[in-house]
């Protein structure tokens, strides 16, 4: 069982250093970083075998690839917490010099990173290849990727989901935050695309929806079932339902925080309502 | 002067498929990804050889980046096959972001490169590729001049660690390099020594290079010719050493004259020795539809364009 009022504690300080990393610079995203934090640390601390220390092949783990790159306040704040790297180091997010670029890249050889990601649309293709080389290498383990559900409009990813089915990439776990935001409004706004699940279920997925995506224990226990569908022939796609700005109550339901950096009261706000639980950086 | 001898007329796409075969047999990461061109750039037979290791893709050039970028993070080596035109500007951002970036070891290997593509026509003819690759950080730039070298450069390749773009054509073309050649990465091939004009040339313009020196010498003018099979990495000092002695020079390549080899070169000289210089390439111009011999005359990509650029340039010395 894992330790949930420890991984609470980790979701809490996570958010706080998403609040406080995006506000240093006075840049960066922090309303789908929030939203994804449970996914992120259910990810890394319960659900996926990791080896210990990084290399770049993963053989013998599951990998994880972040397509919507523009969220790495929470990858990075999670890959530090899950001890890949110093946690201080979150204080260069975004500086000159740094290897926390703006959106997450191998350039710089931060540990945890496999691959860059901000122009959208590339993670699904990435992590097949991923997949196809753990099959030609005979590893068991699983890729784990996730997409924003705005980024399902780059036509790339059809072709990536198209692939995926017909060749029954079976060992890949693509995971959509369903947030029903992007930067310009709400996605039915903008660009609506239609029922999700039905077009993963008529491309050939096995499709599961996690409708509480900020709750631990959803998340978990949908993850554990998403796991159990791995390996049997078809590629395993999960729909989670998430709110952007989960956590902070002003940031909540709304795109405004997409791309938006808190002002020092409106951090101070947010840090009151995520207070201090493992120590901040 | 020395004569070089065309072995019989080959086309470089099968030096491409030649090469892959022999990785196939040798090299057990080598990988192979197609986009539904598998005939076109002669990679059936390391299909047929190595199933497991062939990934067809279909029309879904942005997927086939990214699945090569993802392969190799389990330690394959991808080839990717598809037309010059897909393998680039159709996936610049893929390439850029996915591979060149993220510092994978991709193979982009393209055919039907240039004009001599022939009678598919423009839309198809691409002549800008060698300058969106050159222009990725990282990103090794090969153009190989016939079959022999072809197959060569493919099997080097493999043992390159990083990006590479390798760029042949579709018609055959004459086979003048050795079978045995070993092919060095970022190192310009000596081919013919001359004292009034340095030409330089890379792909299938090489030999027409070699037919022009023919000619000059013909007039009287010697000419010392230079395969640059590598455009990037550039081979400065073999460039700078030779118009030290010639005091002119002539590049010839089958791209537009914007960003390609000679645009390289003169960034050399203008650094280095300002040297006059000719461009022997397409003048910001789209391809049409004709045959390859047909658009290499109405293009001034052969020797008779070379040799009236290698006149030119040195009468401005």
């Amino acid at each position: 069982m894992p330790d949930f009022k420890y991984l609470n504690d980790l979701v809490i300080q996570v958010r706080r250093d998403i609040l406080r990393q995006v506000h240093k610079v006075n840049s960066g995203h922090p309303g789908g970083s929030l939203g994804c934090t449970e996914f992120f640390v259910a990810l890394f601390q319960v659900l996926m075998e990791r080896k210990d220390g990084f290399d770049m092949n993963g053989k013998g783990e599951d990998i994880f690839f972040l397509s919507n790159g523009h969220i790495s306040p929470v990858f990075y704040s999670v890959l530090a917490r899950s001890g890949y790297f110093p946690v201080e180091e979150l204080n260069t997010f975004r500086l000159l010099n740094s290897r926390l670029q703006g959106h997450p890249t191998t350039h710089e050889g931060l540990p945890g990173v496999r691959i860059a990601s901000g122009s959208l649309g590339q993670g699904i293709s990435v992590s097949i290849g991923a997949a196809e080389a753990k099959k030609l290498n005979k590893d068991k383990h699983l890729i784990y990727t996730l997409c924003g559900d705005g980024e399902l409009q780059e036509g790339q990813n059809w072709e990536a989901i198209m692939y995926a089915a017909g060749n029954k990439v079976d060992n890949l776990i693509v995971t959509i935050d369903l947030n029903g935001q992007q930067i310009d409004g709400a996605t039915d706004n903008v660009l609506p695309m239609g029922n999700v699940k039905a077009k993963f279920e008529a491309f050939g997925w096995d499709v599961m929806e996690i409708k509480e995506g900020n709750s631990l224990e959803a998340v978990i226990s949908g993850m554990k079932q998403a796991k159990e569908k791995t390996g049997k022939g078809k590629p395993v796609c999960v729909l989670l339902h998430t709110i952007m700005g989960n956590g902070v109550d002003f940031m909540m339901h709304t795109h405004d925080w997409h791309g938006k950096a808190p002002n020092d009261d409106q951090l101070a706000v947010g840090l009151d309502q995520n207070p201090v639980t493992l120590g901040d950086y | 002067m020395k004569k070089y001898t065309d072995s019989g007329k080959k086309d470089t796409r099968s030096g491409f498929g030649a090469g892959l075969t022999e990785l196939g047999k040798t090299n057990e990461n080598v990988v192979a990804l197609c986009a539904d061109l598998t005939g076109s750039l002669k990679m059936d037979e390391f299909k047929d050889n190595h199933p497991e290791r062939f990934f067809q893709v279909g029309i879904a050039e942005a997927n086939m980046m990214g699945i090569a970028a993802g392969i190799t993070i389990g330690g394959k080596i991808p080839f990717t096959g598809t037309f010059a035109n897909f393998s680039t500007g159709r996936v610049y951002d893929q390439i850029r972001q996915s591979i060149a970036y993220s510092g994978k070891n991709v193979k982009i290997c393209a055919s039907h490169a240039g004009v001599t593509l022939g009678e598919d026509g423009a839309t198809h003819q691409i002549l800008e590729d060698l300058g969106l690759m050159k222009m990725l950080p990282g990103m090794t730039v090969i153009n190989t001049c016939d079959y022999n070298q072809t197959k060569a450069a493919t099997i080097a390749i493999a043992k390159h660690k990083g990006p590479v773009y390798l760029r042949f054509g579709r018609p055959k073309v004459a086979n003048f390099t050795a079978t045995d050649q070993t092919f060095e990465i970022g190192k310009a091939v000596h081919l013919q020594d001359g004292t009034d004009v340095t030409i330089v040339a890379t792909g299938h313009l090489v030999w027409e290079a070699l037919l022009a020196a023919e000619a000059l010498h013909a007039k009287g003018i010697s000419a010392e010719v230079i395969n640059i099979h590598t455009i990037k990495p550039l081979d400065n000092k073999a460039i700078i050493k030779s118009v030290t002695k010639t005091g002119c020079i002539v590049t010839a390549e089958e791209h537009n004259f914007l960003g390609g080899l000679g645009e390289s070169v003169s960034r050399v000289l203008a650094e280095n020795t300002p040297t006059p210089q000719e461009f022997v390439a397409t003048q910001d111009t789209f391809g049409e539809s004709g045959t390859p011999e047909e658009l290499m005359d109405k293009y001034g990509l052969n020797a008779d364009a070379i040799v009236k650029a290698a006149l030119k340039v040195i009468a401005r010395k």
